[in-house]
Formats: structure tokens, C-alpha cells, sequence
């Protein structure tokens, strides 16, 4: 079989394209955290950090293209594969307690859409200005600052990244299975591994509108 | 004990089906479930009415034929247990149960509780099988495989094709019941040559049933009466990823 055929025409291959896109996309968001923390060592830091990135035009276009790809075909794949998935059972359950199944593993069919109306919002919000009160370009600190104080904008980030950080849980767990990263002995670190990421992102991100809130980042 | 039961009855597989409610008056608790079942039968015969459908044959956990859902979990629920395992002992006095068949696209109902896994037949018949001179069996321990290794098979081997997994994933996938068969004879020797096209062959086959796909929710490896784990999923993947990249055929999986 071709591979690309095979990946593309099974359900099998179509999870693998899940699983690589979501390993870029789950290491974006670790280095786009790096990045976020930044702000704690000052408005000097991160505003310098924003103009280090914008510095570089190609390669920051590369890893938009790159990112944009990736988030296209891990929610192509999974439209397809959850249309599959509804159409495997066109008689339901009268009564239906399927034993194990995990609140994160349930709620990944609407995390997901979710976390793409909110990183629109997040784009439009702390990207383009569009949806900011009063945004300055390139400068973050001042548009973070201005851009949480108002309570619902913080609210959004702090529920978009705890769904993010569920999607996480299940998510990188998720794909060490759909990869065939398996083992006896170190196989149940996946767990730990998919609930340390899931929290330290959660966390790390949803301190900051918290720490704007309680005002200790402050212009 | 008493009983209510609601149970599904459907005459076959063109008709709608519906639920129809009997009242069991003396249960004893030490019937299994099917038991049970054959005893309502009985009383249902009596009045002149149909009996209802369901499949058995061994009625001691290792054939694969049983299974329906009761309350929302195929084989009602007790870990590692087929329903013909079950008995009315984990019942209480005054209960009133679901009986639905399996429900699945690709396990159709034939009648009342009992569904056509013919689905799985042809799965096995792309590959879940080693193409070898048959004839008496061979002497123990000709080939050399470590225990480990034995073991760990033999968890795979203890499939028995009932289709609980089926039935108790949200998404209706069969990977458990695929992949327990492509791990169990991964995992030996003998099934080393055809490797590659049978992970590929039953993978294929699978997806032309109308099985879902694997989202993790591990709902399978917790009904499953053999308690098969989902690391065989991880296995399967595996193996058709790489004879995917090694540019495998699923063709020489079959008998010439």
C-alpha cells in the first residue's frame, strides 16, 4: 500500500496524522508558555522577547504556515474520524454506562471546537488588536496588562486553558497509543507525562490574567 | 427474588424493534443470568408467545458466543465475565434491568438480543492466522520462546470474539478485538513471516466494516471478559505503521 494513501483512506493512519500534528502543536504550546512567562521578569523582557520574534519575518511565517497546517489537518482528521464514529451506531442505547471513560476523554469532542473559537478570539484579542481595547504593537506587557483587566477577557483565557489543559491530558496520553509507544516497563509514565504537561501548562497560563486580576502584574 | 426486565424484542433485521416488559416471580440466585433467561423462556413457550433470542453455547466463559448488555454494560458489568458467567446472586430483590443486543452498525441484529458478528469472520479471514503445513500437532516446546514471552501472547490469545468491546465503546470500534488478534501472534515466532501483511490485511478489513475508530476511552479494555488491554492497540498501530513505511502488501497474507 502507498503510505500516503494508507494514512489518508484508514482511520488508523488518520489518527497518526492526530497524533504528529498534535505533538507540534503540544510542543508550540510549551514554548509559547516559555514565552508567556517572561512576563513575571518584566515588561522589558517580554517586550524584547516580542520584538526578537518580529525580527525575523520569514521564520516567523514559517512557523505560522507550519502551525496553521497543523491545526487544519488535526481538526480535518478528527471531523472525519468523529462523522465515522457517530455513523458506527445508528441504533443507540437505551441505557449506555460505558465503564473507565474519563471526563477528559469525553469532552475531547468539544474541547477541541472550543479551543479553536477561543484561539481566534486569543489571535484577535493579543495578535491582531481587533477584539483589545487599547492594543499597542509590539507590546505585550501593556496589552496584556490592559487586555485582562477586564474581568470576561481574563474568564475566557482561564476556561480556555483549563479545557486545554484536559484536551492535553487526554491528548498526549492519546498519542503515544495512536504512535505504538508502548512499553512494559515505562509504558504507564505516558499517564504522568500527559498529566504533567496538562498542568504545568494549565497553570503557568492561567496565572497570568489571574496575576492581572489580583494586581500583581501591573504597569 | 423478583425481576422486572425490560428486554429488546426484534423479530429481524428489517423490523424497528422495541422493548417489551416481563415480570420474573421466583428467581432463584444461584442461576446464572442465562439461566434466568431460559427460564423466562420456558414460562413465555408456555403462554404460546415467541422466546427470546439470545446466543450461548459453552455457558462457561470461553466460547464467545454470549453477550447482550444489561443496564448500559455488555455482560452486565462483572469484571472479567462473560453473562453467561453472571449470576443472579449480584442481583437485588425488586431490580429492573435493560436487556439491549450488542448495537453496532457493523454487528446487525439477526433477532431480539442476538447480532451477525460476521463482521469479525472476515476480519480473521485477511489475516488473523499463520500460514503453516498443518497436520498433527507439533511437539511442546519445538520452537524455543521464552515464558515472558509466552505469557504475554497468551494474554492477546485469550480473545474470544464475543464483541463486548464493540459493543461498550462509545465510538463503536472493534480495534480491541483487531488488535488482540494481530498482537497475539506478533508476539511469536511463528507469526513473524506474515507479519507486515497482516497487521496491514486485518487493518483493511476492519475498515470496510462499519467499525469506528479509537479515541482512548478504554471502555473495551474494562467490559472486555478477558480483560485484554489496550496496549495491544498501541502494538497494532505499530506494526501497521512500520509495514506501512517498509512499503508492505497486505496480498501475501493470503493462502495461495
Amino acid at each position: 500500500m502507498n503510505p500516503i494513501t494508507g494514512i489518508y483512506t484508514t482511520t488508523v493512519g488518520k489518527k497518526i496524522l492526530m497524533a504528529v500534528t498534535g505533538i507540534i502543536l503540544v510542543l508550540y504550546v510549551l514554548a509559547h508558555m516559555l514565552g508567556n512567562l517572561q512576563i513575571y521578569i518584566g515588561a522589558e523582557r517580554i517586550d524584547a522577547y516580542a520584538r526578537l520574534l518580529h525580527s525575523m519575518p520569514p521564520l516567523l511565517w514559517f512557523a505560522r504556515a507550519v502551525l496553521l497546517f497543523c491545526v487544519l489537518v488535526h481538526i480535518v482528521a478528527a471531523v472525519q474520524l468523529w462523522l465515522r464514529n457517530r455513523a458506527s451506531r445508528p441504533v443507540k442505547y437505551r441505557m449506555f454506562r460505558p465503564p473507565e471513560v474519563d471526563l477528559a476523554a469525553r469532552t475531547m469532542v468539544w474541547s477541541g471546537p472550543i479551543l479553536l473559537l477561543f484561539i481566534i478570539y486569543h489571535l484577535l484579542h493579543l495578535t491582531t488588536g481587533d477584539a483589545h481595547p487599547n492594543y499597542e504593537e509590539l507590546a505585550p506587557f501593556h496589552n496584556v496588562v490592559v487586555g485582562f483587566a477586564v474581568w470576561w477577557a481574563a474568564g475566557i483565557y482561564i476556561v480556555a486553558n483549563l479545557l486545554l489543559a484536559f484536551h492535553l491530558y487526554h491528548g498526549v496520553w492519546s498519542l503515544f497509543q495512536t504512535l505504538g509507544w508502548d512499553h512494559p516497563k515505562w509504558g504507564p509514565c505516558r499517564r504522568y507525562l500527559a498529566a504533567a504537561i496538562a498542568v504545568v501548562v494549565g497553570t503557568a497560563n492561567i496565572s497570568i490574567p489571574l496575576a492581572v486580576l489580583a494586581g500583581v502584574l501591573h504597569q | 427474588m423478583r425481576l422486572t426486565l425490560h428486554i429488546w424484542r426484534q423479530s429481524g433485521p428489517a423490523d424497528k424493534g422495541r422493548f417489551a416488559t416481563y415480570e420474573l416471580g421466583s428467581v432463584n440466585t444461584h442461576m446464572s443470568f442465562l439461566e434466568m433467561l431460559d427460564v423466562l423462556n420456558s414460562e413465555l413457550i408456555e403462554r404460546g408467545e415467541e422466546p427470546v433470542v439470545f446466543e450461548h453455547d459453552c455457558r462457561e466463559g470461553i466460547c464467545g458466543c454470549c453477550g447482550f448488555v444489561i443496564d448500559g454494560v455488555p455482560h452486565g458489568g462483572q469484571r472479567g465475565s462473560t453473562v453467561c458467567q453472571l449470576h443472579m446472586r449480584h442481583f437485588s430483590d425488586g431490580d429492573e434491568l435493560f436487556l439491549e443486543p450488542f448495537r453496532a452498525k457493523g454487528f446487525p441484529v439477526i433477532k431480539d438480543l442476538m447480532v451477525d458478528r460476521g463482521a469479525f469472520d472476515r476480519i480473521m479471514q485477511a489475516g488473523g492466522f499463520i500460514s503453516v503445513r498443518t497436520g498433527s500437532a507439533p511437539d511442546a516446546n519445538a520452537i524455543p520462546i521464552a515464558h515472558d514471552q509466552v505469557e504475554h501472547a497468551m494474554d492477546f490469545a485469550e480473545c474470544i470474539g464475543c464483541g463486548a468491546c464493540v459493543a461498550s465503546c462509545p465510538n463503536g470500534a472493534a480495534m480491541l478485538f483487531v488488535s488482540a488478534k494481530i498482537a497475539h501472534l506478533g508476539l511469536l515466532p511463528q507469526g513473524q513471516p506474515e507479519r507486515d501483511a497482516r497487521a496491514l490485511a486485518m487493518v483493511e478489513a476492519m475498515e470496510r466494516e462499519a467499525f469506528g475508530a479509537c479515541t482512548n476511552f478504554r471502555a473495551c479494555e474494562a467490559t472486555c471478559p478477558k480483560e485484554i488491554s489496550i496496549s495491544g492497540i498501541a502494538r497494532m498501530n505499530k506494526d501497521w505503521r512500520r509495514a506501512l513505511l517498509r512499503g508492505g502488501t497486505a496480498v501475501s497474507g493470503k493462502r495461495k
